[in-house]
């Protein structure tokens, strides 16, 4: 579905991924795990087209869009949950969950927006409150229910676990896992690599710049190399 | 305290090499050489009192702002719990009604000269509502706004003067010229973020109004564009004297006596009806996707785009709205003053317009209203003081920053509500 080819990107003159290739197929959960400054945010962003590749291929359901404007590849059916959350804090959820789905209709809206509240009830109990006045977790139910309102085949996740509690952790992952199971295509970045792991159909290591491993969640999880790098021994 | 004592000092030492070289000394003209002059000993000590005041001020600093900060809001609402929402946006609908029909019966009640600048005052409001869009809503902070009405008003000014067209064609033509400027200057413009996107678009005010300067066989440079005319009300115009063929008087048709207010009291009407159309599709462009956009955008710019917004789109159309609303001002401007030059569009303007939006609390659009109406009429009521006007304005802003930084009446945002099917 998602298949990056040898893929460049440079912040100025300073090279930040060095030929990067990565595949992501329909109905999988893919993780990408790495440590801090390895280039897994950059990575994600390239295929959101900013900053834009500067060699190297992305395809995207068959597209080439390497070269297009982040706000079509964005509407053509890939939607992302930016590290950091990123909700609109002066706009209420239900607001924010609109936001989302901008390019559809009312009645899709309308429908999107009952299934995302049937994801997270939570959300709905607090329809009516400003984004910026709720709890981390609950914001990062927002984000996530903000990006499914597009209704797109494939969903990137940057870091969605970054700092919440063990608990919440837990329910997102559930949520991801519930994802798939609708058909969504999931592509995750997560420092939190053994339940990223678990949870993936195939997983890749970045470091520095570089796909330094590549196998399936359940041989990186038993992977000594992995163990001791990201998995603390 | 002792600090405090040491800025005092610093500041009266400041205020002292400020002001005494510019007001203590006097340059006469002796034949042909100048000459300094020491001033009259009255200036002297007024200089002596400025120094004495600001160190006193500064010393007793804090206990001063801490007590303007404990004045009392004006706004009565300001620190209630805020209302219901749909509560809220009935009253403000009522009210607003309310001032609208105000508005309607007003000129006939009150003066020749204070329906006259009740007409500026709406042009104000048009302004301001239209630049609040743009830095209020879009966020983006635009210095040359000004540019934009004087596109409206010389677009009226010149149809008329080359081709004869009345104040009911050049209207939307002027605010759509006006928009088209809007939409060309800010593509190349929007990419800039911030402070920069101040400085071009301050330069972009400039250098319209420097072009309306030089441009003089087209413009009349400097000596501006007159017998700009006036409005006419279904072919009836409002002069003692038929100007243009074909067209009747009003005066005659209604058989009346002629009374130069009549022409008054049509313009203001004019102004209050498309000043009410501002507002009114302002308040709808709020509440569409598209004004979501521009809060959304204003918000975080980096989650906009990763929902599919164009970053360069939605900030254009806010900007293209703006100078929309503000052509529409300048084509009433130009009609009401019937002569306009250059002069009309410096960037003082722009500061007042921004200075209104600021204040009315960015966003708000009554606030707005009430900021237009006291920036455009105090400085009126104080006409004998028209020397310190731009003092007791900069007064008034230091005393609003520290007492009301966000405005007379901050933004309340305007829920938007999806009924759902249950
Ligand atoms: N906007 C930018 N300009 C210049 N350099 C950048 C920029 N963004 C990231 N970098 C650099 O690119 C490299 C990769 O950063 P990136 O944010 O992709 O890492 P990451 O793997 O997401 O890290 P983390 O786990 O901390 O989020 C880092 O060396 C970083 O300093
Ligand atoms: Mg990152």
């Amino acid at each position: 579905m998602l298949v990056l080819e040898d893929v460049h990107t440079h912040y100025g003159k300073i090279e930040a991924l060095h030929g990067v290739s990565v595949e992501v197929n329909k109905g999988e959960i893919v993780s990408l795990i790495g440590a801090n400054g390895a280039g897994k945010t950059t990575l994600l962003m390239t295929v959101c087209g900013n900053p834009q590749a500067t060699s190297g291929r992305i395809i995207f359901q068959g597209h080439d869009i390497t070269r297009d404007m982040t706000s079509n590849i964005m509407r053509s059916g890939i939607a992302i949950v930016p590290e950091g959350r990123r909700v609109f804090s002066g706009l209420t959820v239900e607001e924010n969950l609109h936001m989302g789905g901008f390019f559809n209709t009312k009645a899709e809206i309308r429908k999107s927006q009952n299934h995302v509240y049937e994801l997270f009830p939570r959300l709905k109990e607090r329809e009516h409150q400003r984004a910026g006045t709720m709890s981390g977790g609950e914001q990062q139910m927002l984000a996530i229910g903000r990006a499914l309102m597009s209704k797109p085949n494939m969903i990137i996740l940057d870091e969605p676990s970054l700092g919440l509690a063990p608990l919440v952790i837990k329910q997102i992952f559930e949520i991801i896992g519930q994802l798939r199971e609708e058909g969504i295509t999931v592509f995750l970045v997560e420092q939190n690599a053994h339940q990223a792991l678990n949870l993936a159909d195939r997983g890749y290591v970045l470091e520095t710049g570089r796909i330094r491993l590549h196998d399936t969640g359940k041989n990186l999880l038993s992977n000594p190399d992995v163990q001791n790098a990201y998995l603390g021994g | 305290m002792t600090a405090n004592l040491k800025h005092a000092l610093f500041c009266a030492f400041i205020t002292l090499i400020i002001s005494y070289p510019i007001l203590g000394f006097d340059l006469k003209g002796r034949g042909t050489s100048v000459a300094l002059e020491g001033v009259d000993i009255s200036t002297s000590i007024g200089v002596l009192l400025a120094v004495v005041i600001v160190f006193v001020f500064q010393l007793y600093r804090d206990t001063i702002m801490g007590s303007v900060r404990q004045l009392p809001a004006i706004n009565p609402l300001a620190n209630r719990e805020p209302m219901e929402q749909s509560k809220r946006l009935k009253l403000e609908s009522i009210l607003l009604t309310l001032m609208v029909i105000g508005a309607v019966i007003w000129p006939f009640i009150a003066s020749r000269g204070a329906v006259d600048l009740a007409t500026l005052v709406l042009i104000y409001i048009m302004l301001a509502l239209g630049l609040n869009v743009v830095v209020g809503l879009a966020g983006l902070l635009d210095l040359g706004y000004v540019a934009f009405y004087a596109v409206g008003a010389y677009s009226f000014a010149l149809l008329s003067q080359y081709f004869g067209i009345s104040f009911w064609f050049a209207l939307p033509i002027g605010a759509g010229l006006a928009a088209l400027f809007g939409l060309v200057l800010g593509f190349p413009v929007l990419r800039l973020r911030g402070d920069y996107l101040a400085i071009v678009t301050l330069g972009f005010g400039e250098i319209i109004r420097i072009l309306l300067n030089n441009m003089t066989s087209l413009t009349g440079g400097p000596n501006g564009i007159g017998g700009i005319p006036d409005p006419t009300l279904f072919g009836m115009e409002f002069s003692r004297l038929i100007k243009e063929e074909g067209n009747t008087s009003f005066h005659e048709t209604f058989g009346i006596a002629y009374s130069g207010e009549h022409k008054v009291i049509f313009l203001y009407l004019i102004a209050l009806v498309l000043a009410v159309i501002t507002a009114v599709a302002i308040r709808r462009l709020m509440r569409m996707p598209v004004g979501r956009a521009w809060e959304a955008l204003r918000e975080d710019e980096i989650a906009a785009k990763s929902l599919g917004l164009s970053r360069t789109a939605v900030k254009l159309s806010a900007f293209t709205i703006g100078a929309f609303f503000a052509g529409f001002a300048g084509t009433v401007f130009a009609s009401k003053q019937g002569f306009i030059s250059p002069e009309s569009f410096v960037f003082l303007e722009s500061a007042i317009i921004l200075a209104i939006v600021v204040l009315g609390g960015m966003g708000s659009q009554m606030g707005v209203i009430l900021a237009a109406i006291a920036v455009t009429i105090l400085p009126e009521l104080a006409r004998e003081f028209s020397e310190y006007r731009m003092l007791i304005f900069g007064a008034a802003m230091v005393l609003m920053m520290v007492w009301r930084p966000q405005g007379l009446m901050p933004m309340r945002r305007i829920h938007i509500e999806l009924k759902r099917q249950e």
